[in-house]
């Protein structure tokens, strides 16, 4: 098992990369996406049987993650003129670089963190630590405000791995909670970005200083 | 008793010889004969005769003033010890009351000044108020003195105590507040080099310019009230800078009496070989005053 | 039957006087008098429970626990207590009598309704505040008052000038709360409990930063120079019966905090004293000495007001050094003289606030130099302000003397002599004090001769018009009170004997009456009265055979004088404020005239406050300026704040993997 689920966190770090070197923006909602799933599925794996809690925790997981977000992100783009992330703050290479940095960092770090013994070897902690790293970097580094929010559902995406570590005592309320809590979000966000570009006609954050009194 | 009667009978007549006394020295001064010694007598009844002529401006104050200004400095006569004999009125606490009274004549003084609504009255009143907000910690630098050396607070051992304990540590102080009472004196009853009581220029004028609209009863009253006034203040200051007595009351009066008039030629002379000072000076001589007489509280309590 | 529940009960009339005026129409008069009734119902109802208790009625403390942890709602009164609810069921009720015709609520729809239900409110704050004895409760009071006083004053805030007074209070006062709840919670971090009771053993020095804190917390609210700022444009931008409640009694609760807080703390430093007196003295001669230079009446009024609490600061600093010295002479006389002057102060200063407001009202100004010749149509009015003016330069025989005498006595009385041992350096404020006598005899004849004596300098001051009677009504009632302890000051010696007893904790002090001859004081006002009286009727007999005439006043034959060239208050004013300059630093504007026929030219002169204009307002400022550096940080771009998050995050994980 142990295998199986390191095998889907290198993936799931392999995707953060993928989607910190790509400049168009439906590669990143896809990216992000596929993501997802493949964290919607490891309690599955993680608990090796399946039960009624953990299929009921799965399903709407993947379906969110999976189906209906992306579509609302794309569905946001269609109103926008310019589908790619043309200059970003530093150039895509370097943000790359930048990742692979950070996830090195993050193997570095988990060995020094005091763990329990049965997650001592997995690699659930660095690819966290690493996955809000990119977040914060899709975060900081891009101008779009679809690529933002994208950054922001990679940061989600590293919390929910945290979240692994307590999957045992993770209750369904408080899943669920958090998965509404995403879909609230996201909600408004589309909104805000539908906004942003009937204001200033593009989706350029860096617009938005604008507003700063 | 005898000695209230006496005391009574003195604060209300002398004090209009005092001014004949001062004004008899300067006419000898300058090489005339002036008029009679008792011509503040005859100049009280002559005003008391004529009739009074109001201002259209003025109100109840302008009469308020000349009659609370007698009524307060002849209480503040019954609160001073004459010569060796005891004040008719006396407690502990007292010399505040001597001293604020003297503060509500000035209040209803300048009041009635102000009163006519002209430019004199009003200069005369603000350099009268002015000067004594310099001379007021002047005199309660000396009354601390007093009661400092006299261990009461009552103007009647106060002012004895000088008399009856003359030494060597008190002398000096004593000295310096009999300096500074004196300039006080001069400065409360506007006497050169403060003031010039014989000046015709309004502009130079503090008290003449508050009383310029006052006639007749009216400026009897005011009239006779700055000679009880300098009355009183002399017999402060005589308390001071001369602190002897017989002990027998036959003589005691006579010498009292002789040590006045004397005062009203010391001041007599002063005027008359003194010019008065530039009216931005006048601070500067009130202050000295006021250290004087702190000098001699700090050499005191040292 | 406890005193104590309907003394709340009355404050809880008086604190919610003004709320059914809010629920009536803006515009109509039903509210202010149903406020107005409220208030006096509850003032009977207090004065009524004062007068119980002095007679003798039991009125033991209360104490309810409510939900605040750690605190009691616990009240109680004692002879301090009482001293100071006087004048809270005094002055606010006839204020609000004044209030009926000064501030109709007809003709103030736009802040009638607020100025009725915060002036109750303040009223309320204050009895409790007075009463209160848990720690959290007073804070509680505390604020109630400060903040109703500020919507009170603050009434007409459409103009500017009323906005940054209002400003300037809501600081002033917030710092002295701050340092409140620092005594406070010192208090109990030394105690262990928030009650607020006299007779426990604190250390010195625990004692001494209490004691720092206190002064520095209520001496905002007392107005103690230097953190007096919020004074004078608080109180001349209020409105008048406003005012006069805010300094007449308001500034006292200051003093009560300081007063109550060294009955709490009996176990004194030597410079406890020494300080408080300094500051007393500076405060007072300061005070009259930006007061003689303001040319706004109101303001004039207000240093007055600060000159005042310097005198019963004098007074507390005597009482502290007396106790500091076991001598019970000068706690008497200190603390009689101080907790009196409370009473003469919110008497006179109250009658002389109502009566600026009217002469304001009718003179249509605040400016001195505008208005004169008033006499001769308000005469009432003047002689209602000549009470007041010669009550608060503590002239014989009104009351303002009677307190300050028995400070001075109590301050001649440390030179020493007799049994007593001295302390002669005290003495040095008997001459502080009679500078300050001095200084306000000018600043009142100042005012008295510049508004009603001479001639009218203005049209306003032409025609202006006498004031209602529930205006003069109260002024009349104040009027009363002053020459009433003027002339019978023995009357109030028991209380004030009572309130000394409880504040040293000791059982026997003796009576004031024993060391100095109060009565006298009876004897010396009816005798200046007989005096005054018989030189009247000489007078009057050496007139009955005379001519009165009338005539112009001497002008020097000039032939057209008019109101203008007759002497202003700022003129009266400008010897001595040339001879303060160091202190007040007077602004004068002119225009310097040149050649043979010069223009029209102006004269502009002013005496703005020291403290705020020069020290207070530019710290400010500076600090203003230097802020908006760190500006830099607010980018306005979202991904520069997450940045932010970013580097805290590493940090953070990086210095706890380190702690561990």
């Amino acid at each position: 098992m142990t295998n199986l689920l390191n095998s889907i966190l290198v993936i799931v770090l392999m995707l953060n990369l993928f989607a910190l070197g790509t400049s168009r923006i439906v590669s990143v909602i896809r990216t992000v996406s596929i993501q997802g799933v493949l964290l919607g599925l490891l309690p599955l794996l993680s608990h090796g049987h399946l039960s009624l809690t953990a299929f009921l925790a799965i399903l709407p997981t993947i379906a969110l993650k999976g189906v209906v977000i992306p579509g609302m992100m794309t569905h946001a783009l269609r109103d926008v003129k310019i589908k790619r992330e043309v200059e970003p703050l530093i150039g895509l290479q370097p943000t790359v670089i930048l990742g692979a940095l950070g996830t090195v960092f993050a193997l570095l770090f988990a060995d020094q963190l005091p763990l329990a013994t049965q997650h001592a070897g997995a690699l659930i902690v660095p690819t966290a630590i690493a996955t809000v790293l990119t977040g914060f970097i899709l975060l900081i580094t891009r101008f779009k405000a679809l690529t933002q929010v994208m950054g922001y559902l990679v940061l989600e995406n590293g919390i929910f791995i945290f979240g692994m570590l307590l999957v045992e005592a993770m209750p369904l309320v408080v899943e669920m909670g958090v998965l509404l809590d995403l879909f609230v979000a996201i909600f408004v966000i589309c909104i805000i970005v539908n906004q942003i570009n009937q204001a200033f006609s593009s989706l350029d954050t860096r617009r938005l200083v604008s507003l700063k009194e | 008793m005898i000695d209230t009667v006496l005391h009574v009978v003195v604060l209300l007549l002398l004090p209009p010889l005092l001014l004949g006394v001062i004004t008899k020295i300067k006419a000898w001064f300058a090489g005339r004969v002036g008029a009679p010694v008792l011509q503040p007598y005859y100049d009280l009844a002559k005003l008391m005769r004529r009739g009074l002529v109001l201002s259209t401006t003025t109100t109840w104050m302008f009469r308020a003033g000349p009659i609370v200004t007698l009524a307060t400095v002849l209480l503040a006569g019954l609160l001073i010890p004459i010569g060796a004999a005891d004040a008719p009125v006396a407690f502990a606490g007292d010399l505040i009351l001597f001293a604020y009274l003297f503060g509500l004549a000035r209040f209803f003084t300048t009041s009635a000044a102000l009163d006519t609504g002209s430019a004199f009255e009003g200069m005369g009143s603000a350099r009268e108020v002015t000067f004594a907000c310099l001379s007021e910690p002047a005199l309660f630098f000396a009354l601390m003195v007093l009661a400092k050396i006299s261990g009461s607070i009552s103007l009647t051992s106060m002012l004895h105590a000088p008399a009856s304990t003359l030494s060597a540590g008190v002398a000096a102080p004593l000295v310096l507040i009999g300096i500074g009472l004196f300039i006080v004196l001069l400065a409360e009853t506007c006497r050169i080099p403060v003031d010039d009581p014989t000046t015709h220029l309004e502009l130079t004028m503090i008290h003449e310019a508050m009383v310029l609209d006052h006639s007749g009863p009216l400026f009897s009253v005011i009239l006779y009230a700055s000679a009880v006034k300098l009355f009183v203040l002399g017999t402060v200051l005589l308390h001071v800078i001369v602190p002897f007595e017989f002990g027998r009351a036959w003589l005691d009066w006579p010498l009292y009496v002789v040590e006045i008039l004397g005062l009203a030629a010391v001041i007599g002379v002063v005027e008359s070989i003194m010019a008065r000072l530039q009216m931005r000076h006048v601070p500067y001589l009130l202050v000295g005053a006021m250290l004087f007489c702190g000098f001699g509280f700090i050499l005191l309590i040292r | 039957m406890n005193v104590l529940t309907f003394l709340l009960a009355a404050i809880a009339l008086l604190g919610l006087s003004g709320l059914p005026a809010c629920l009536l129409s803006p515009r109509s008069s039903t509210g202010q008098h149903i406020a107005t009734g409220m208030m006096a119902a509850g003032s009977l109802l207090g004065l009524a429970c004062l007068a119980a208790v002095l007679a003798g009625h039991a009125a033991p403390a209360l104490s309810w626990s409510w939900r605040i942890p750690q605190s009691l709602f616990a009240v109680g009164v004692d002879p301090v207590s009482i001293l100071f609810l006087f004048p809270v069921f005094i002055v606010p009720l006839l204020g609000s009598v004044y209030g009926l015709s000064y501030w109709k609520q007809a003709e103030h729809p736009a802040n009638g309704q607020r100025v009725g239900l915060f002036y109750g409110v303040l009223a309320g704050g204050m009895a409790l505040v007075v009463i209160a004895r848990d720690g959290v409760l007073f804070l509680i009071a505390w604020e109630l008052m400060a903040i109703a006083a500020y919507f009170a004053a603050t009434a007409e805030d459409d103009k500017p000038e009323v906005r940054r007074a209002g400003w300037i209070y809501l600081i002033a006062t917030h710092i002295g709360t701050l340092c409140l709840l620092a005594l406070f919670a010192y208090w109990r971090y030394v105690t262990g409990s928030f009650f607020l009771e006299s007779g426990r053993v604190i250390p010195v020095e625990e004692a001494s930063v209490m004691f720092v804190l206190a002064l520095v917390g209520f001496g905002f609210k007392a107005g103690l120079m230097p953190l007096h700022v919020w004074l004078p444009g608080a109180h001349a931008n209020a409105p008048s019966h406003v005012s006069a409640v805010m300094s007449g009694v308001m500034l006292k609760m200051g003093v009560y905090g300081i007063v109550r807080t060294t009955a709490l703390l009996t176990s004194g430093a030597a410079w406890w004293g020494p300080a408080v007196l300094a500051v007393g003295a500076f405060t007072s001669v300061a005070g009259i000495a930006f007061a003689i230079g303001q040319r706004d009446l109101k303001r004039l009024l207000a240093y007055s007001s600060i000159e005042n609490v310097g005198i019963i600061a004098m007074g507390l600093g005597l009482a502290l050094i007396g106790r500091f010295q076991g001598c019970a002479a000068w706690v008497l006389l200190g603390l009689g003289g101080a907790l009196l002057h409370v009473w003469n102060h919110s008497l006179f200063k109250s009658l002389l606030f109502f009566n600026a407001g009217a002469i304001i009202h009718a003179a249509g100004t605040r400016e001195i130099d505008r208005m004169g010749g008033l006499a001769k149509r308000l005469p009432v009015v003047m002689a209602l302000f000549a009470v007041g003016a010669v009550a608060i330069c503590a002239l014989p025989p009104l009351n303002g003397f009677a307190s300050e005498w028995l400070i001075y006595v109590g301050l001649f009385r440390t030179l020493g002599g007799g049994a007593e041992t001295g302390t002669p350096a005290a003495a040095l404020a008997a001459v502080a004090l009679a500078m300050t006598g001095a200084l306000a005899v000018a600043c009142f004849v100042k005012v008295l001769g510049a508004v009603f004596l001479g001639a009218p300098r203005s049209e306003a001051a032409e025609h202006a018009h006498a004031p209602a009677a529930t205006m003069v009504a109260p002024m009349a009632v104040l009027a009363c009170g002053c020459a009433g302890i003027g002339f019978f000051p023995l009357l109030t010696m028991p209380l004030l004997e009572s309130a000394a007893r409880m504040w040293t904790g000791h059982a026997e002090l003796g009576a004031i009456a024993g060391l100095v001859p109060v009565r006298q004081l009876t004897v010396a006002g009816f005798a200046l009265a007989a005096f005054v009286g018989a030189v009247a009727l000489i007078l009057k007999m050496a007139l009955r055979q005379q001519t009165v005439r009338t005539g112009l006043t001497w002008d020097c034959g000039y032939a057209r004088p008019t109101g203008r060239m007759e002497y202003t208050g700022s003129s009266f004013g400008d010897s001595l404020v040339n001879l303060t300059t160091f202190l007040l630093r007077p602004k004068k504007f002119r225009t310097s005239l040149r050649g043979l026929f010069p223009r029209p030219s102006g004269f502009k002169s002013l005496v703005p406050d020291t403290v705020l204009d020069r020290l207070v307002t530019p710290v400010f400022k500076a600090v203003g300026q230097a802020l908006p550096r760190l500006r830099v940080l607010q980018q306005g771009q979202t991904h520069v704040y997450v940045l932010y998050i970013l580097i805290i995050m590493i940090v953070l994980l990086v210095w706890g993997s380190m702690g561990s």
